[in-house]
Parts: structure tokens; sequence; C-alpha cells
């Protein structure tokens, strides 16, 4: 039959048996019954439907996609020979399930969770079959459509998701700021309408659709680029001032932890980012800030000086530098993974003094410093995160500036030419000893005043809290931003920082989701989500040598 | 008095006696040569006279000042420019900020960018692909840039290694052809290498190298009809 004809099955088992596993693992660890009964939508799907026909979906968009062009309509067969299988699959588990004992071994595999698989009713398992099939075949089907069409849509269900996983918070917020009635008129029970749902997801995909079309800068007065600049500048100061307002304590909270680690983000960027030196001791210098502050500040027993918040800051700023600069000066000979050894070395050094009894007299050991008290504003303490942000915020302002002024300057351009090729940068004229210091230290000082302005937000600190995990964190949320780019740091902070914190119903689940984040970012985007211009060339070389050739 | 002179360097890879004494010297505008075979101190030699090794005993002395108390890096401040072994461009960087990069002991924005045209009139092929990645370029382009990128800092004194290592022999004639011409325009020529038929027909003056030690030296023609030259490295019986 020439309808068949160069239907390309190869890739196929490969697909079905991932879709499969992911199915089947997402189901057998209690992912799936977790969320049986947390709606996205109210009474129309549950978060955990979307975990079993996700993969099917999202495989089946990927089997699709490769159909050759103007044989497209092959996508479909792929995309429905893939549900048909993923489907059997799953009905195979279920019966298994119930008519085996499998519990002994995979404890998640209650009757619960086969209530949940087969849509709460007898029989089900044709439900079950059926939903996989027409998940895999709406995955297929996407790949039909136009680009700009499939990108609004799933931005479009993208957001509603979200929307609908965070209604528990936004209802919160929308109950304080325009009263009960509007809130549980759009979210009820901790999950979206279906009517502001559905509102939602339109718009949001309008708005991406006529975005790509270019429709939308042709509303509204035009500008010329510099005015549009000011504005936005404006328009952004004026939203971040007014910020902790419309999030409320709990949101401020999560944001001040973003910008915690933003700031520590664009400061380990400099190292690591625009030097190219692989630093995982990052956190030590957080401690060395947090700790100045509290022996500088603190009112307890173990305070040294009792000087205010706004005097100890640039200590603090300057004594983590310093650290910076004399870890610096003994791997100056070293790169990449030894670099990287010893730097690790250097935070668990860090973290082991703080909890001696060599130091204990000094720091306190495992009890840590008390009583560190909070930022005065005249007479005023700013003891609520709404108060503190505004502490954070200037802090960030600040180091986005130097970040972006260092970045553009011959600084930068040094620290460019020395992560390329450390033999050529010599050749050049620079020195690489100085070079890699002014890295070392600036990027030290920034992690510095985050940990400052974390000791003082907390009020105590125990080396616990600095342990190897931060550095890891810091360094994961700028690779998965996108290396040496300021914004993609801002954005990675929010996305390993803040939404973990948001997504707490995830709980036992959320390292797993940050792995497998971890892990497709870098096979699918390994230059992050908004990559700086010569890390984007670095990872896609061979694609442009290819054009060229 | 000449403009480099190297006096009786011995150079130390660890134990192993790299350098046994070379002595040379380089004046104003010439291009001076040195030949040799695989490990016969050639690379070792330019890296001595660049500060990024340090000689045992013996001196590197531009225009009568002692450079040992230089490090590598601010040699570039004294005029000296050096093109590494294997070209060494910034492969991730495009053309035009690889030749940026080469200004960068510069600060006069004018000068830079009049440097720069200048580069561009030289190499038109850079030109073309000025916004390419250097990665991407061909070898022989490769080492184009690094001589453009070397020019940048206006040396008086250009150090040259290997030239024409894995290039194609119709791209070599013209990266040699682009060497004459620079030692027109003023600049003086170190220039390390093993293609001795093709280096000798450019420089003024040679010198074989043997084993870490200078063997033979003379005018640039009379080494090509030297009986040893030839049978050594120029194929010739």
């Amino acid at each position: 039959m020439s309808f068949f004809k160069d239907l390309d099955l190869r890739k196929l088992p490969m697909q079905l048996l991932v879709a499969s596993i992911i199915t089947l693992s997402v189901s057998a660890i209690g992912m799936v019954e977790l969320f049986g009964g947390r709606f996205v939508i109210t009474g129309l799907f549950t978060m955990a439907q979307i975990l079993f026909l996700g993969p099917t979906a999202f495989f089946a968009y990927r089997a699709a996609q490769e159909a050759p062009e103007g044989k497209k309509w092959q996508g479909m067969i792929k995309a429905l020979l893939l549900g048909v299988g993923v489907g059997l699959v799953m009905v195979v588990f279920v019966w298994l399930a119930q008519n085996l004992d499998v519990r002994s071994i995979f404890i998640n595999i209650s009757p619960r969770l086969i209530n949940i698989l087969t849509f709460e009713h007898a029989g089900g398992a044709t439900t079950l079959f059926i939903a996989l099939v027409l998940s895999a075949l709406a995955g297929g089907a996407l790949a039909l459509v136009p680009d700009k069409l499939r990108n609004a849509l799933l931005v479009g269900a993208g957001v509603t998701l979200l929307v609908g996983l965070l209604s528990e918070i936004l209802a919160e917020r929308l109950r304080s700021l325009f009263g009960s009635q509007l809130s549980s008129a759009i979210i009820a029970s901790k999950a979206l309408q279906v009517v502001p749902a559905a509102v939602l997801f339109l718009l949001v995909a309008g708005i991406s659709y006529m975005r790509q079309s270019g429709r939308i800068g042709k509303v509204g007065p035009t500008l010329k680029p510099s005015q549009t600049k000011i504005v936005r500048t404006a328009l952004i100061s004026l939203l971040l001032l007014v910020l902790p307002m419309l999030l409320g304590s709990y949101l401020t909270e999560v944001t001040n932890n973003i910008g915690l680690f933003f700031l520590m983000g664009l400061g380990l960027n400099i190292v690591v980012g625009l030097a190219g030196l692989l630093d995982l001791g990052y956190v030590a210098f957080f401690a060395i800030g947090a700790y100045t502050m509290a022996a500088l500040t603190s009112t307890g027993h173990l305070g040294l000086a009792g000087i205010s918040f706004w005097v100890a800051l640039p200590i603090c700023v300057a004594v983590a530098a310093m650290a910076g600069f004399i870890l610096g000066m003994p791997v100056l000979r070293m790169r990449g993974d030894y670099l990287a050894i010893v730097t690790l070395g250097f935070g668990e050094i860090i973290r082991i003094l703080a909890l001696s009894d060599l130091m204990k007299p000094y720091i306190g050991g495992a009890q840590g410093i008390l009583n560190i008290p909070k930022p005065m504003v005249g007479e005023l303490a700013l003891i609520r995160p709404e108060q503190m942000y505004y502490v954070i915020l200037i802090g960030v302002a600040i180091a986005m500036f130097m970040s972006t002024r260092v970045r553009d300057s011959q600084i930068g351009r040094r620290w460019m030419a020395m992560r390329e090729d450390e033999d050529v940068a010599e050749a050049m004229g620079i020195n690489l000893v100085n070079t890699k210091l002014l890295a070392f230290t600036i990027g030290a000082g920034f992690s510095g005043l985050a940990g400052a302005i974390f000791a003082s937000k907390l009020g105590s600190i125990f080396p616990h809290s600095f342990n190897l995990l931060i550095s890891i964190n810091v360094l994961s949320l700028i690779i998965v931003g996108g290396l040496g780019s300021i914004p993609g740091t801002l954005v990675g902070a929010i996305i390993l920082v803040g939404l973990p914190e948001l997504l707490r119903e995830f709980a036992e689940f959320r390292w797993l989701a940050y792995g497998v984040l971890l892990v497709t970012m870098m096979l699918n985007r390994p230059e992050g989500f908004i990559p700086s211009e010569v890390i984007k060339r670095e990872l896609h070389a061979g694609d442009e040598a290819e054009q060229a050739g | 008095m000449a403009m480099l002179e190297v006096n009786n360097i011995h150079t130390y890879y660890d134990k192993i006696h790299a350098l046994k004494g070379v002595s040379l010297h380089v004046d104003q505008g010439e291009i001076v040569t040195l030949i040799g075979g695989n490990g016969a101190g050639k690379t070792t030699t330019l890296r001595t006279i660049s500060g990024l090794l340090k000689p045992r005993e013996g001196s590197v002395k531009l225009n009568g000042e002692d450079l040992a108390k230089y490090p590598a890096h601010e040699l570039v401040y004294k005029g000296v420019s050096m093109v590494p072994e294997g070209r060494g461009v910034f492969a991730k960087l495009t053309v035009e900020e690889n030749i940026e990069m080469g200004a960068y002991i510069d600060n006069d924005k004018a000068r830079i960018e009049r440097n720069k045209e200048s580069a561009f009139t030289r190499f038109p092929r850079l030109k073309e692909r000025r916004k390419q990645v250097a990665g991407t370029l061909s070898g022989g382009e490769q080492q184009m840039l690094a001589i453009a990128r070397a020019l940048m800092a206006q040396p008086k004194l250009l150090l040259l290694d290997e030239p024409s290592m894995g290039l194609a022999p119709i791209l070599v004639d013209g990266i040699f052809d682009t060497i004459k011409e620079i030692n027109k325009d003023g600049t003086t020529v170190l220039l390390v290498e093993q293609n001795a038929s093709m280096a000798l027909a450019i420089a003024h003056r040679g010198y074989v190298l043997q084993t870490g030690e200078i063997v033979l030296s003379d005018k640039a023609d009379k080494l090509a009809k030297n009986e040893t030259v030839q049978k050594a490295y120029l194929g010739i019986d």
C-alpha cells in the first residue's frame, strides 16, 4: 500500500518503552495517588490525570513530529500506535494489580491508585485505555498544527496548569485584595473553576498568538526605542516597589528567598559564567557573610560589637570578598575539575569549622549565633517580610548594576578571554593572576552580601544552613537560567527556588521533580532558559558549522 | 644594537635540559627564522623569549633591556606579540571579537578602529567573515586571524610559532606572503618553522637548531644552499 510507504517506525518501540516506563513509574511511586483528589480545574480533571496521561501525549507528539515533511499524517499513525501501546501496558498493569498481590513489593500500588487510574468506576480499564489513546492522538495532532498556533496552545495550557496548581495561594490573595466573592467565583476548593480556566487559557493563548504574529506591537501609541525603554523601566520599578502589597506575607517571603539566591547567583555567575572558574564551594562565602553579620550585630552573648545592620553590612561584604581573594591564591594554577574539587573542599572546611569545638567559643558550634537584630530604619525595625523585601531589593539592584557594568567593561572582556583560552589570553597581555583573583573576590563579595542579609532576616544562624546543597543549588540555577546571563539567573532562581517553595504539596517528590528538570534541561536546552550570546554559540557551534559547510 | 638579543639561554623542563645555551639576535626590520626538526627546541626557544618559560641561565634582552623581570603578559606592553603554535584563536568568539581582543592593551578607541580597518584590508577574507564564530573558520583563515589579532597590539617584534602547521600548501604560500608584507610595513619578525624551504625563502637570516643547540647560522640564501641543511631539512640529496 503506497499509503504506508516510508512509514518509519524504527524509533517507535523505544518511545513506547520510555512512555510506558514513565507512566508506570509515576503510578507505582505514589505520585498519581497523592494527586488523585487534587483538581486543577474543578470537577474537570485532576493533577493525577495530567501525570498519567501527560507522558503519553508528550511522546506521541515527539513521535509525530519526526514524520517527514509532506507526509505529516503519518505522525497520527505513530501517535495512535503509541497510544494503543501504552494503553495496553496500563490495562495489563491494572489487571495485574487487581488480581495479584503486588503490594508486598510495590507498597504504593494501592486500591486507591487503581480507582484513580480507572476513573473511579467499574470497568474503568477500558476508559483508561481510551483516555490514553485520546491523549496520544491529541499529542500527535499538536504536531500537525502550525508552529505559532502550537506555541500559543502550549503557553496557554502551561499557564493555566500553573495557575491551577497555585490556586490555593492565589485564592488567598484574591480574597484579601478583592473580597471573597470574586475569589470563590474563580477558584473553588484549591482549583480553578471551569469558566475562568477557559477564559484564562483563551486569553493567554490569544495573546501569545498575537505576539508571535507581531500584531501586538502596533497597538497603542508608537514610541521611540529609547522612550519605550524608559517607560518599561519606570513600569518595572513601580511594580517592584508595590510588589509586597500585592503579594502578601507568604509570597513576599518566597520572593525574598528568590532574591537572596538571585544575589548569590549573580556572584557565582561572574566566577563560573564569565570567568569560567568552576566553584563548588560557593556557600562558604555566604556562610562567612552570615557569620560576620551575626558576630558583629548579635545582642546575645556571642555578639562582638553590637553595631547596627547598616554599619555591619559593608564589613561583611569586605570580609567575604577578602575570603574570596585568599581562596583564590592557592588555586590560581588549577583549572576545571581540579579547581572544582579544591573549592568543594573549601566549602566543607568552612561548614565543619563552624560546627567544630575549636570555634565554638566564638561562633557557637552547632548551637549557632542567636539574637541577631533586624535592620533598623530610624526607630522602625524591619521585621515583616514585606519590609525585609526592600533591603533585598536594594541589594539585588546594586548587584545587578555592578554585574552589568563589570561584564561590559574591560574586566568583562578579560574574563571572557581567560575563559576561552588562558594561554592566548596571556599572550594578549592579560594578567591572569589579577583577573582570576578579581573574579573570586567580586563573586565572593556578592555572596557575602546575600549571607549578611540572610543572617539578619532569620535572626539566628546555624552551621546546618550552609551545606553543600546551597552551592549546588546556586550552580544549578545559573546553569538552568543560562550561564553568563543576568536575566537567566533570575529565571533560574524563580524556577529552582521559587517554584519548589510554592509547590509544597509535591513535598516528597520535590527533589525528584528537581532532578528530572535538570536532566531534561541539560538534554534539550543545555544553554539554559535565557542564554547569553556566547554560550549559545558554543553549544550550537556544530549546527552552525553544518550550515556553513 | 640588536633589537632582540638572546644570550646563551639554558631552559629546563624539570630535569630535561631542553635548551643548551642558545644565542641568537634579531635586528630591526629583519625576518629571522629558526629552523629545526621535531624536538629540536624551536618552540621552547620562543616560549623562553616570550617569558612563558624562565631560563636557568642566560638572558633575553629587548633593545638592551633584560626581559627576565617581566611576566609573560607584560611583554605585549613592551611591543612583543606572539602568535602561539596551533593558532589559538578564541574558538567561540566571532572573528571581530577575536580581533578586538587583540587590542586589549589599547585604550584609544579611534586607534583600535583604524587598526581593525587595516587588519580587514590586509585580510579581506576575515572581513567577509567578521560575524562568524572563529572555531568554524578553516585552518588557513584561523592562522590569518591569529596574526591579525597579534598585529592589533601594534608590535615592534612579532613572534610566529609554526604558522604553516597543518595548512594546505596553497595556503602556506599565502601566509608566507603575508608575513613578508607585514615585515615590509615595518614589523620585525622572528619565525619558527619546520617548513625550512619556505621559511628560508622569505627570511633575511636563519638559525638551525638541533637538540637544543644552534648548529648553524647564516644569511638565509646561503643556508638554503648549505649541504647539511639541504640534506637534513630540505630533503635534497
